[in-house]
């Protein structure tokens, strides 16, 4: 196994517990965590695949760039939310949904 | 764009552009809507009559505005949508000044007038559709725009009515909707044409083309009250007097019967329909609902809900014309089309002069009306005898056609539905007129609105109508041999419709 | 091309600097602009009959970033500029200075509007995926202006249901471009055969579910009737007639590139859900208890019409179908919303039972909402009636009779939600019946868009012939 391919199935695992921890966790603030490790898994498939034959293309990197930003500003959003939930409800969960 | 193509688009833009501006009218601007409106009506029957002396010439209307690739829009004014454009155009004249006389006073009349020159329009565009895609167009929008006309008084018991109303056009609607994709599908198009288009196809189509046709009739047969469909029409009777009359002898019922000549004669060609076996069972069911409709009016005591039975009744007279093979049926089918409109409205303006005047609203409360109200009852009368069929009046043409048509098409059967029919429209019309001359006034009337005086029974806006429309009723009978009778023009369409496929059209009239 | 993207996003970044609640004349002015950049995008393409290529500041693929515009771009841009000035012009009216529900409004729309539109001129999937996210994170920024716990709850609903959607795509792109060191959907579409590697298949699948969340598509729509239900009613018309299309669009995208080889395994199960998004959404909106929860219940049902189109593509009318249902819904859901929140603003209520006597107070309102109801309902000769009428024909052009029964259920079904709004309004009004006076502005806003949904049904074949050009 190469390295890429080691980067690669890393990022998928990473994927894959990120995911189920946005979708399973209750608390907010572990849930934002979890999607920062779904990203961090795509992005290192991203990155991984890319560098298969070990000479690093510059695109996916940049990709990857881009996506941080992304994840950042996605990141920063769900904090500011998740803060002001809780300034009006004291909780850190989300209020179950109307019917 | 020439005076032909614009024609029929100026004689839907003549009530469309009215209703439009009067929904947008403040509700204490009644000059400008009652101009707007009688304006809208009087331009409508000029421009009909231009289009009658056109189309008796041989002179072709017809447009056509492409809505996707291989569907159009399309119009067309020909003998057969002359007859049903006549009928509203004149019809619709009518309702309005007695609308106007009729909602004296009563909230959101900008809206009511709004939807009902839409109806009209919509009345108009399955007229002159030139394919069953743009009848079916107009076909939808005259559910929608009379939804609001029956549920006007927003009340629960209206709201009941018309939530039936719109179950069952509805999915009517569906029905109709399925049938014509269906056949557009197999055949690429969907225009009226005077043999019919449905030959086109193969035998081994049959099935389908018999599917097809029994969406289609059930789709029209919602809003003609075809029975087992009929079951909304008494229920729509919560409306105002006015939209009954347009819902009964105008607009819906109508537009119902007019959609069932159009796919018999103009898709399916009546050739055709005999040689896939569709019309006896669609003269079987338009037997049932005469027989069904006059039953049911025997037993209901309220005026309207009686009257709606008969409708239910008079209007499967022209879908037994249609589906008696020959043209002396078709002539019977059509002229009653007219006919039954005529009468129709005639009697529900006077049960809603008798609503109004004197709060009458059951047929037992009728004792003595005949006196208080002398020409009110006095159309009545004729109305109902022309109903039963009684000689000189336009019923007896209708029924003298229909009966010679099922004699000369070997359903000898169908005679006696009518002679049924008769017999049962005489026994719950004659009871009603048998109370009202000869029956004395022993109680208070149940609500009088208008005080009586001298020559004035009821207000005249709500008079003048009724009393014109009986004339009409007694001239169609009297005058049926005249050129100018709608009996010259239902043999003028027969001759056309059938021209193309015989050459033995009928020049006389049957044993009269 | 380019300012198509840079206008919105230069009148967003001044309302910003202009302050809160302020920048509604730049909007204005700048969607008027885009406006007329659409309709010249879509005569030219319409003209040429080919799609138009631009690479952003002289630098093409795979380095720069290339912009490109056939038909189905140029319909949707239509959309998006069609559907947002209306809706700036009716904000204007419904936020009120200084109020604290409109105050980042305008940028925040303005950004919005800059992503769909790049989105919809994108030609390589990453920058699809960027798009994608700024459409995501703006709209979330929006259902929560508001700023009540409802709102709140519902933005991080729907933020955390947008991140799984796009982090769903952007594992796919990654698989994509590990498998073919490309990410340009014209370069891919050639390469990707039927017989591609296992990873293909599973990026085409990561992608194509992730889009489906977004998207809202049944039973991946349970974040959708709270984040359009509580928003102000100017956002709700945005979220519910633009943003989910964009995510629809890539699927259709997708679907007709790159994946095509890949679709006809599974053709079935987008229109299976879609078909049962039909169903439930109704069955939600007759039973929803508040106006507006009624209509973002219509959106999922909606929603499922688009998907039904999908195991007759390619063939003839299916694309047409989708594509007219997209912007008959767009038209009309954006005028519902509008409508509703003049009704709830005048009489002060959200229930639908409270709805008694509005027919009396706000005609022109009640009217435009029965006329975007004859576009859901697909009657005649509404936009929706055509929708329905091409996907009918391409039902039967395949012969699948169930997808013409479902849309005719569907039809059905949507009768009975909005009659029942409609039913309710025509009601006597309760004596106690308090009802304030709105800005006719706002009425007629929702008047335009419904009429525009209605008449458009007449010049369906425009929207056809140019939805055929550089296809």
């Amino acid at each position: 196994m190469t390295s890429g391919l080691l980067f690669a199935s890393t990022g998928a695992l990473l994927f894959a517990l990120g995911l189920a921890g946005v979708i399973l966790i209750a608390h907010l603030l572990r849930r934002i965590l979890a999607f920062n490790v779904m990203g961090s898994g795509a992005f290192l498939i991203l990155v991984g695949l890319a560098q298969d034959n070990d000479i690093p293309d510059p695109v996916p990197q940049a990709m990857v760039l881009t996506g941080i930003v992304v994840a950042v500003a996605a990141t920063a959003l769900a904090l500011a939310l998740t803060r002001r939930l809780h300034a009006l409800t004291g909780e850190v969960e989300l209020p179950r949904d109307e019917a | 764009m020439t005076a032909n193509e614009w024609l029929p688009l100026a004689v839907l833009a003549s009530s469309l552009l009215p209703g439009l501006i009067i929904f947008v009218l403040p509700e204490g601007w009644i000059g400008l809507r009652t101009t707007l409106n009688l304006v809208g009506a009087i331009a409508k029957l000029v421009l009909v009559g231009v289009l009658l002396a056109g189309v008796a010439a041989g002179t072709e209307y017809g447009v056509r505005l492409a809505v996707l690739p291989g569907l159009d829009l399309a119009f067309k004014a020909d003998a057969l949508g002359l007859l049903f454009i006549t009928l509203s155009a004149v019809l619709w004249l009518f309702t309005t000044l007695y609308a106007i006389g009729y909602l004296e006073g009563a909230p959101h009349r900008s809206r009511f007038f709004g939807f009902f020159s839409l109806c009209v329009t919509a009345t108009m565009g399955i007229a002159m559709a030139a394919n069953l895609f743009t009848f079916f167009v107009f076909y939808e929008l005259l559910t929608l725009s009379t939804f609001p006309l029956v549920v006007h008084r927003g009340t629960d018991k209206a709201m009941k009515g018309g939530t039936i109303y719109l179950a069952y056009t509805l999915a009517g609607g569906t029905a109709l909707l399925t049938g014509i994709v269906w056949l557009h599908h197999l055949l690429g198009h969907t225009e009226f044409a005077h043999t019919g288009i449905a030959a086109a196809l193969g035998p081994e189509q049959a099935i389908q083309l018999k599917t097809i046709f029994l969406l289609l009739i059930a789709g029209v047969g919602v809003k003609a009250a075809l029975v087992p469909l009929h079951g909304w029409l008494p229920q729509a009777m919560v409306a105002p007097a006015p939209v009954s009359a347009l819902l009964h002898a105008v607009a819906v019922v109508k537009a119902g019967a007019f959609g069932i000549v159009r796919i018999v004669y103009e898709i399916y060609g009546v050739e055709f329909a005999q040689a896939l076996d569709l019309l006896t069972p669609l003269a079987i069911l338009a037997a049932i609902t005469i027989v069904w409709g006059s039953f049911r009016a025997l037993f209901q005591d309220d005026l309207k809900k009686r009257l709606a039975y008969s409708t239910v009744s008079q209007v499967s007279y022209i879908a037994l014309g249609v589906a008696l093979f020959g043209p002396i049926g078709t002539i019977g089918g059509l002229v009653h089309l007219v006919h039954q409109g005529i009468m129709k409205i005639t009697l529900f303006f006077c049960a809603g002069n008798y609503a109004e005047t004197l709060g009458i609203h059951k047929v037992s409360e009728m004792d003595g009306a005949g006196r208080r109200m002398p020409l009110t009852t006095i159309a009545f009368t004729i109305a109902a005898l022309g109903m039963i069929g009684v000689p000189a009046t336009a019923g007896a043409v209708s029924k003298a056609w229909l009966s010679a048509g099922a004699a000369a098409a070997g359903m000898g059967w169908a005679v006696w539905v009518l002679w049924t029919s008769s017999l049962l429209n005489a026994a719950y019309f004659l009871p009603i007129l048998w109370r009202v001359w000869f029956r004395p006034r022993l109680l208070a009337w149940p609500d009088e609105h208008i005080p009586a005086r001298p020559w004035h029974e009821t207000a005249w806006l709500l008079l003048l109508p009724p009393l014109i429309t009986a004339t009409f009723t007694l001239a169609f009978g009297l005058f049926a041999d005249s050129p100018a009778s709608p009996l010259a023009w239902a043999k003028l369409i027969a001759e056309r419709e059938y021209r193309a496929q015989r050459s033995d059209a009928p020049a006389s009239p049957p044993h009269e | 091309m380019t300012g198509l993207i840079l206008l919105p996003l230069a009148w967003a970044s001044l309302a910003f600097v202009l302050g809160p609640g302020r920048g509604k004349w730049l909007a204005i002015g700048g969607l008027s602009a885009q406006a007329w950049l659409a309709f010249d995008l879509a005569a030219k393409v319409g003209a040429g009959g080919t799609a138009l290529l631009h690479p952003v500041g002289g630098w093409g693929a795979p380095l720069g970033i290339d912009l490109a515009a056939d038909g189905l771009s140029a319909v949707m841009l239509l959309l998006v500029q069609c559907i947002a000035l209306p809706l700036a012009i009716h904000a204007g009216a419904y936020f009120k200075r200084g109020d604290a529900a409109g105050a980042y409004f305008w940028p925040l729309a303005g950004f919005l509007i800059a992503g769909l539109n790049a989105l919809f001129l994108s030609a390589d999937l990453f920058n699809l995926y960027v798009t994608l996210e700024l459409v995501g994170l703006a709209a979330v920024g929006l259902v929560a202006a508001g700023g009540g716990a409802q709102q709140v709850a519902a933005a991080l609903r729907y933020l955390f249901a947008t991140l799984v959607g796009s982090g769903l795509y952007l594992l796919g792109v990654a698989l994509i471009h590990g498998a073919y060191g490309t990410v340009s959907i014209a370069i891919l579409t050639p390469l990707v055969t039927s017989d591609a590697p296992r990873l293909v298949w599973i990026a085409g699948g990561l992608m194509l579910a992730g889009l489906m969340v977004k998207t809202a598509l049944f039973p991946f729509h349970t974040w959708l009737p709270s984040a359009h239900g509580n928003a102000p009613a100017p956002v709700s018309a945005l979220l519910s007639a633009l943003v989910v299309k964009a995510s629809f669009y890539l699927i259709l995208r997708l679907w007709l590139g790159p994946l095509a080889p890949l679709t006809s395994a599974i053709a079935w199960l987008p229109a299976l859900l879609g078909a049962l998004a039909i169903l439930w959404g109704s069955w939600q909106a007759i039973r929803a208890e508040r106006l507006k929860r009624l209509i973002a219940y219509s959106t999922v049902a909606q929603l499922g019409y688009l998907f039904l189109i999908f195991p007759l593509l390619p063939g003839t009318d299916a694309l047409e179908a989708g594509i007219m249902q997209a912007f008959a819904h767009g038209l009309a859901k954006a005028a519902m919303f509008v409508a509703a929140g003049v009704i709830i603003e005048a009489t002060g209520r959200e229930s639908v039972m409270d709805l008694s006597g509005a027919a009396g107070h706000l005609p022109l309102t009640l009217f435009a909402f029965g006329l975007a109801g004859m576009t859901l309902m697909g009657l005649p000769p509404s936009a929706g009636f055509l929708a329905k009428w091409l996907l009918i024909e391409a039902a039967l052009d395949r012969g699948h009779w169930g997808l013409v029964a479902v849309v005719l259920a569907g039809g059905l079904l949507a009768a009975v939600y909005v009659f029942r709004v409609l039913r309710q309004a025509f009601l006597l009004a309760p004596a106690d019946a308090v009802v304030k006076s709105v800005p006719r502005r706002l009425e007629w806003v929702a008047f335009l868009l419904a009429a525009a949904s209605v008449l458009l049904g007449l010049r369906g074949v425009d929207l056809v012939r140019l939805l055929g050009a550089g296809a």
